[in-house]
């Protein structure tokens, strides 16, 4: 099983200190942060994409590109890339590109966004958004998958014996994740094509993301990929830890209150009871984690979000720490036992190319 | 059959309520319901918790469950400012906008003075419109003087009648418009999703074939809303 930890890349003022730090700031502390999870034994590092203040990653694979200068292991991937309003020509070479730079550590996850002027400033439209979706992930998929692809569509201009380049690395395209907090399409999306499915499992209740996810595994069974229970299932999660728990709640209230998307609402104790967010000791974190595979089945990926809401570097770093040393090798043993053996792993440049390699012999 | 009664009121005791009561009370001498009342004001910070975020509270998932699975419904609301109040109007802004489609509701209205009782025209019934429910063609507003005066009962007993009929030939769960899916290849597939979607509730095959009208052809829509369009239809759809 992998973890890792996802970043949306706000910038946001510091609410116990007012201070807010610059574009500049943000964006070398997400590097830092990304290096940080490879140091501390993470798997995964995603960033987000947005194209609008207080946010401040507009171009992932230049960031990805950067941190894979810097990691040896870490596997850097997106949360989300925006199929919608990119041209899947240009994502098809930016994350080819990014693969042969980062030896093959890449992998990538679809999503929509959901702010309505988005779409407009790329010449798209918000109403359209599961459409494009599902066009502009047809056509990267054969970019990636043919040499000379001739395509037509409705949302972007004809191709005619275009060659995307450079070709994936090792002809073996990178393995992609669909995100989806509320749209079954996505789950279904995924499912037909055996790709991955990512619950972002932050902001609403245990069952809702339970019904989603049994539905990308059964749907995914009836495309013929597997089980249900070899369906490929990430899940994120939001903690903050203090050895001792009640450190934990009096240093993230401020932070929880004043959060962008769920502050100045329901209270930190009412959030922490209906939703995955966990704010305590590193066991509260491992119990509470642990408990998200009785929902979800055993699964292949767990992302944390740890560097939002105006949180200070020095204190992510900890938080890091705290990941890496107290709850990840808890957890990795943890979620081993009683694991089946046909349930797979997430797949990665090395298993894919070990598959192609299998099925061309 | 089930009767949900949602009521505005703030105070107590409420003449809200006390109409929501009247009217629930007559609909029950036409057709046999079992009645459940909400009370908005009870739920008025989880309502607001739900626009911030972004998801209901375990008391107010209860209630909009409640509304979503009734037959039929009485709504009452005080007029404020010259509308629907505001709480009462963020309660039908949470719940699904799919969830209405096609169900009976009786609409009614209270306030200080006869000269508003037009809201229940220019504020609610567009409001019920919009969400597709089926709206009793009497509406019942009660002012102050209303309540020692003569006609608020007879106008309860004719809306009460007309929902009451209403829920008797609308409320089978095979809802008026409602399109079969039947001849999807995949019907029995997308059932057994519904199923595994969530073991708790015993769905009705035929209900989840019965999509909601504002559903693509041949989408099929499970117990707890989750709509499935099989992807090839959905791809199929986008070429040129």
């Amino acid at each position: 099983m992998q973890f890792g930890i996802f970043s949306v890349g706000d910038v946001t003022a510091d609410p116990t200190t007012g201070r807010t730090p610059t574009e500049a700031e943000r964006i070398k502390a997400m590097v830092a942060i990304a290096q940080k999870a490879e140091e501390v034994g993470l798997d995964v590092f995603a960033t987000g994409e947005h194209h609008n203040p207080p946010f401040v990653p507009s171009s992932p694979t230049t960031m990805l590109g950067y941190v894979a200068a810097r990691t040896e292991r870490l596997i850097l991937s997106t949360s989300t890339t925006l199929i919608t309003t990119n041209d899947p020509v240009k994502i098809a070479e930016d994350f080819a590109m990014l693969q042969h730079l980062a030896d093959g550590r890449v992998d990538l996850m679809m999503g929509r966004g959901n702010t309505g002027p988005v779409y407009p400033w790329f010449g798209q439209d918000i109403r359209q958004g599961i459409n494009l979706a599902v066009e502009n992930y047809a056509l990267l998929r054969r970019l990636w998958r043919e040499d000379v692809v001739t395509w037509e569509g409705k949302f972007r201009t004809p191709l005619q014996s275009f060659t995307s380049t450079p070709r994936p690395l090792d002809g073996v395209p990178p393995f992609v994740w669909h995100g989806s907090i509320r749209s079954p399409e996505i789950a279904e999306q995924a499912a037909y094509y055996g790709d991955g499915f990512f619950h972002n499992n932050i902001f609403w209740p245990a069952d809702h993301t339970q019904r989603m996810v049994e539905l990308y595994r059964e749907r995914y069974a009836h495309y013929g990929h597997g089980t249900p229970e070899q369906a490929i299932v990430g899940l994120g999660g939001q903690v903050f830890m203090r050895k001792n728990s009640q450190d934990a709640v009096r240093e993230f209230r401020p932070y929880f209150d004043n959060a962008p998307v769920y502050g100045h609402g329901p209270s930190l104790e009412e959030f922490t009871d209906q939703t995955p967010l966990t704010v305590g000791s590193p066991q509260e974190v491992i119990e509470k984690t642990l408990a998200f595979r009785d929902y979800a089945g055993d699964y292949q990926r767990q992302l944390f979000l740890v560097d939002h809401a105006g949180l200070p570097l020095k204190t992510v770093l900890e938080q890091l720490d705290l990941l890496g040393e107290e709850v990840v090798p808890v957890l990795r043993e943890e979620f081993a036992k009683g694991r089946p053996a046909d349930v797979p792993d997430a797949p990665t440049h090395q298993s894919l190319l070990k598959a192609q390699e299998v099925s061309v012999v | 059959m089930k009767l949900v009664v949602v009521s505005a009121g703030l105070s107590v005791p409420s003449s809200t309520r006390l109409l929501a009561d009247r009217l629930a009370a007559a609909t029950g001498r036409y057709t046999s319901v079992d009645v459940q009342v909400v009370e908005l004001r009870d739920l008025a910070v989880e309502i607001a918790h739900n626009f911030t975020s972004g998801f209901p509270g375990r008391a107010l998932s209860a209630a909009l469950e409640a509304v979503t699975e009734a037959d039929g419904l009485i709504v009452v609301t005080p007029v404020f400012s010259a509308s629907y109040s505001g709480l009462f109007k963020s309660f039908f802004d949470v719940l699904d906008q799919d969830a209405l489609t096609g169900k009976p509701v009786l609409i009614a209205a209270t306030g200080g003075s006869a000269r508003h009782s037009l809201v229940l025209e220019h504020a609610l019934r567009p409001l019920f419109a919009y969400l597709r429910a089926v709206v009793v063609p009497t509406a019942v507003y009660a002012a102050s003087e209303d309540w020692g005066a003569e006609g608020l009962a007879e106008r309860i007993d004719r809306a009460a009648g007309e929902l009451g009929r209403l829920m008797e030939g609308l409320g089978s769960g095979s809802g008026a418009g409602a399109v079969r899916g039947a001849d999807v290849a995949d019907t029995a597939d997308v059932a057994d999703v519904a199923q595994a979607a969530d073991a708790s509730v015993a769905v009705d095959t035929d209900t989840a074939a019965a999509i909601a009208p504002r559903s693509l052809d041949g989408a099929l829509a499970s117990a707890d809303r989750f709509t499935v369009i099989p992807f090839e239809q959905q791809l199929a759809a986008l070429r040129p």
